[in-house]
């Protein structure tokens, strides 16, 4: 940690926020808030002088609530930076001062009542995602009383009261007496491995934490009675079944049960928990002085916000996904952006070691390469259709479209480095002046129409995002989660992209489903480019209610990348709608298309006709 | 803009894997091949055993230049893997890499039908039908190179964070590292000793 204050390429910018990041591989920019300490932290010595006269006493977080902290304080003696803060929400206040005694303690003058939140605009090349972890709650399971019984505790208070900089010193005392503890019973997977509470997945790290804390104990007390209620001991790591063996060696009993309920005894505190043996079958009650539940792990939602910001998507589990789960474990679907840490899934220090130094071998070779080639997936205008009316200027989730001004005469141009190619302005055009690079509206007609040759009515065509629905398709197909094979993908970057016009066109040639398939919004990799899809769909609908024909003929669906299963299980429905579709109701859809387009065409020629 | 090929002047070859039997033991490639051959502007059809290996993109290589392919459809498994591999070998030829088009027989057809030998070869047929039709309309394109800021955003002080950071530093390029806290050092600050070594975590 000090390494980090020390290291001159480093600006470290803690008690921050990231507000927002703009921008593309290479070429982000970042905007974020330094919320203000009222200590200025170059200055602060961390002398403590403040501490002294400061009146306020609140439970110490860190300390996990064990022992307190004043208003002014700073969050642990070896914190980095060193310096001081005031916790406002604590503090008596200073707007009009309430106290202000802290300030003149001050020889070195670092507090300022009237400082203010800071905000800082960097441009950064890459961006390096390590938003870590939250330890379970375990409230919700009820049946363990912790917050109940004093001397339920988990497994990261645990840490703090041995820790010889915790509370006690590193005296292991149970919260109810403060006296030493004779027998210690830990219960595993609290929050894990459940798909009722908590959560389904294994936290990875519980395992070899208790086993170590076994062995603190059985060094520190020898004597103490140490027990282990698990479902299963995962010790796969290097060094960890020599850790386990010897943690078994010194007389820590393990049971393979989890307990179903803990008691307390109102008189002692202690504890008595009843667990079904599930290696002799029998239920066993057994007494602890103390109970330390080892709490799983999850994804701090504190990130969703960067999740929305960099376009990241959450397996279902809670955490990032990587761009392949075998390949690359630290790229993500963003190109520039790389993941480390618990973030991506739960590991252990070792592995969030491994993984942060990939993640900058990924970030090093980015920069160290110099440049950054852009897909050719752009918009470009044709000045000579351009109306100048101005639409694909509002639609354009990046601002890469200047503006165009009619009275001036002055066209919209398309800043290049800025368009992301979402494509939601070439649909947006009605004049056709827009065309997408690499995915032009001829290409795309080209597949519906390749497509729907050869018996249509039993096809299904299905417009997928690339970054969400066709990767959702493709989990599908790793999983070998198997659907019938009437779908057929046509690959759009965004469904923003899908012209409503390519709708109609798979209708007219005897398609009985259309399916536009997208991001959800959240996970729109084109910021919010994905609300003209739902528009332009519901349009659609609204269209084809008009002309008679069923709007269920075309459906919109949410799929992300994650979901390979619901993507199975959607094609597996469209099928069953599919087959709901009679050739008669084909025929009429066509012939109503038909008639309609003709209609709409002779429209136009009359337009022209009068204004010409 | 480049000029765009005129249909006419338009070679398409179709190369189809058989990803050793993750393809080809579940639907018929031997007919998905032989029906490519019927498609208009394909002028040649090849099958190999992986495409992405090193003699299967030494094959479509060959090809183009014996066949002088101006378009090259690969039906095998997602662009979302093998785009960038097959972009790069046909750029070895000379050949503008936004004129490959890539049919996904293996994720969207052969692993999730697989006792349906018929339909999934049927569907990849019409894969391949569609990747060629694509493949007629692409055009050449030309990449835009951006210069890359010298300087990495790294999101949470725990040690993740703080590894990446220091590395990516030692390495001599600048490192912004955000935490939300008042300090650095997350979940692991907090704990006594760590395992497998039984030592402090600070």
């Amino acid at each position: 940690m000090m390494d980090v204050s020390r290291h001159p390429n480093i600006e470290l910018i803690t008690y921050a926020q990231v507000e927002n990041i703009a921008g593309f591989i290479g070429n982000f920019t970042a905007t974020i808030r330094k919320k203000t300490k009222y200590v200025d932290e170059k200055e602060c010595t961390a002398c403590g002088d403040c501490v002294k006269v400061c009146p306020v006493l609140v439970p110490d977080e860190f300390q996990q609530g064990f022992s307190s902290r004043r208003a002014i304080y700073i969050p642990f003696p070896q914190a980095v930076p060193s310096s001081y803060l005031i916790d406002m929400d604590n503090c008596l206040g200073t707007n009009p001062i309430a106290c202000g005694k802290c300030k003149p303690a001050c020889e070195k003058k670092c507090i300022d009542y009237d400082s203010r939140d800071e905000i800082i605009t960097i441009d950064v090349g890459a961006v390096v995602v390590a938003t870590g972890l939250k330890p379970y709650d375990p409230r919700p399971l009820d049946e363990y009383g912790y917050t109940r019984y004093e001397n339920v505790i988990t497994s990261i208070e645990f840490e703090r009261l041995n820790a010889a900089g915790g509370p006690t010193q590193g005296h292991f005392i149970r919260p109810s007496d403060r006296k030493e503890p004779g027998s210690v019973g830990f219960i595993q997977c609290v929050g894990s491995r459940s798909k009722v509470r908590g959560h389904g997945y294994c936290s990875n790290i519980c395992c070899m934490n208790t086993i170590k804390d076994s062995l603190l104990l059985q060094e520190h007390y020898p004597g103490i009675e140490t027990s282990v209620f698990y479902l299963d001991i995962r010790a796969f790591g290097k060094g960890f079944e020599e850790l386990y063996r010897k943690s078994r060696e010194q007389g820590t009993k393990y049971i393979r049960g989890l307990p179903g309920e803990i008691r307390e005894h109102h008189e002692t505190n202690n504890l008595v928990l009843t667990v079904e043996n599930t290696t002799t079958g029998k239920i066993e009650l057994h007494e602890f002085d103390m109970i330390v539940l080892s709490v799983g792990v999850e994804p701090d939602k504190d990130s969703d916000k960067i999740k929305s910001m960099l376009s990241l998507s959450r397996t279902p589990d809670g955490f990032f996904l990587e761009s392949h789960p075998r390949l690359k474990p630290v790229e993500v679907p963003t190109r520039g952006v790389f993941m480390a840490g618990f973030a991506e899934g739960p590991k252990d220090i070792k592995d969030s070691v491994c993984q942060a130094g990939a993640a900058a071998s990924k970030v090093s070779n980015l920069l160290g390469a110099g440049k950054v080639r852009i897909e050719a997936v752009t918009s470009s205008i044709d000045e000579d259709l351009c109306t100048m009316c101005g639409r694909c200027v509002r639609v354009c989730p990046y601002n890469a479209i200047t503006k165009s001004n009619k009275k001036a005469n002055i066209l919209p141009g398309i800043i290049e480095a800025a368009c992301a190619g979402c494509g939601a302005c070439g649909v947006e055009c009605d004049y056709g002046a827009i065309t997408m690079r690499h995915f032009t509206d001829a290409q795309y007609y080209s597949q519906v129409e390749a497509v729907l040759a050869d018996k249509p009515g039993e096809k299904i065509v299905v417009f997928a995002c690339n970054w969400c629905s066709y990767a959702g398709g493709d989990l599908a197909g790793t999983s070998r989660m198997s659907y019938p094979s009437s779908p057929h993908l046509i690959r759009t970057m965004c469904s923003a992209r899908v012209n409503m016009d390519f709708v109609k066109h798979a209708l007219k040639l005897g398609a009985p489903i259309v399916v536009v398939s997208g991001c959800h919004f959240s996970d729109c990799h084109y910021i919010d480019a994905v609300k003209n899809t739902q528009k332009r769909v519901e349009k659609l609908w609204d269209e084809l209610e008009d002309l008679g024909i069923r709007p269920e003929r075309v459906q919109l669906e949410w799929i992300s990348a994650a979901e390979g299963a619901k993507f199975a299980r959607v094609m597996k429905e469209l099928e069953l709608l599919r087959k709901q579709v009679t050739p008669k109701e084909i025929e009429e859809t066509k012939r109503i298309l038909i008639e309609a387009e003709k209609k709409k065409r002779g429209k136009k020629a009359a337009k022209k006709t009068v204004s010409t | 803009m480049i000029a765009p090929t005129k249909p006419s002047e338009q070679r398409i070859g179709v190369f189809v894997c058989h990803c050793g039997s993750n393809i080809a033991g579940m639907l018929d490639v031997e007919a998905v091949a032989e029906y490519a051959e019927t498609l208009d502007n394909v002028v040649f059809v090849q099958r190999n055993l992986y495409t992405c290996s090193d003699p299967g993109q030494k094959e479509i290589k060959e090809a183009i230049k014996e066949h002088k392919l101006n378009r090259v459809v690969v039906a095998s498994c997602t662009p979302r893997i093998h785009e960038p591999t097959f972009r790069a070998c046909i750029t070895e030829t000379g050949l503008n890499p936004y004129l490959l088009e890539m049919a996904n027989i293996r994720e969207h057809c052969s692993w999730v039908h697989p006792n349906e030998w018929e339909g999934a070869t049927e569907k990849a047929k019409v894969l391949v039908k569609s990747a060629v039709a694509r493949a007629a309309n692409l055009d050449k394109q030309k990449e835009m190179e951006l210069p890359v800021t010298q300087t990495t955003l790294v999101i949470g002080g725990g040690i993740a964070g703080i590894v990446s950071a220091l590395e990516i530093a030692d390495g001599g390029n600048k490192v912004y590292l955000v935490e939300k806290k008042a300090t650095i050092g997350g979940v692991m600050a907090q704990l006594y000793k760590t395992y497998p070594t039984m030592d402090c975590s600070t």
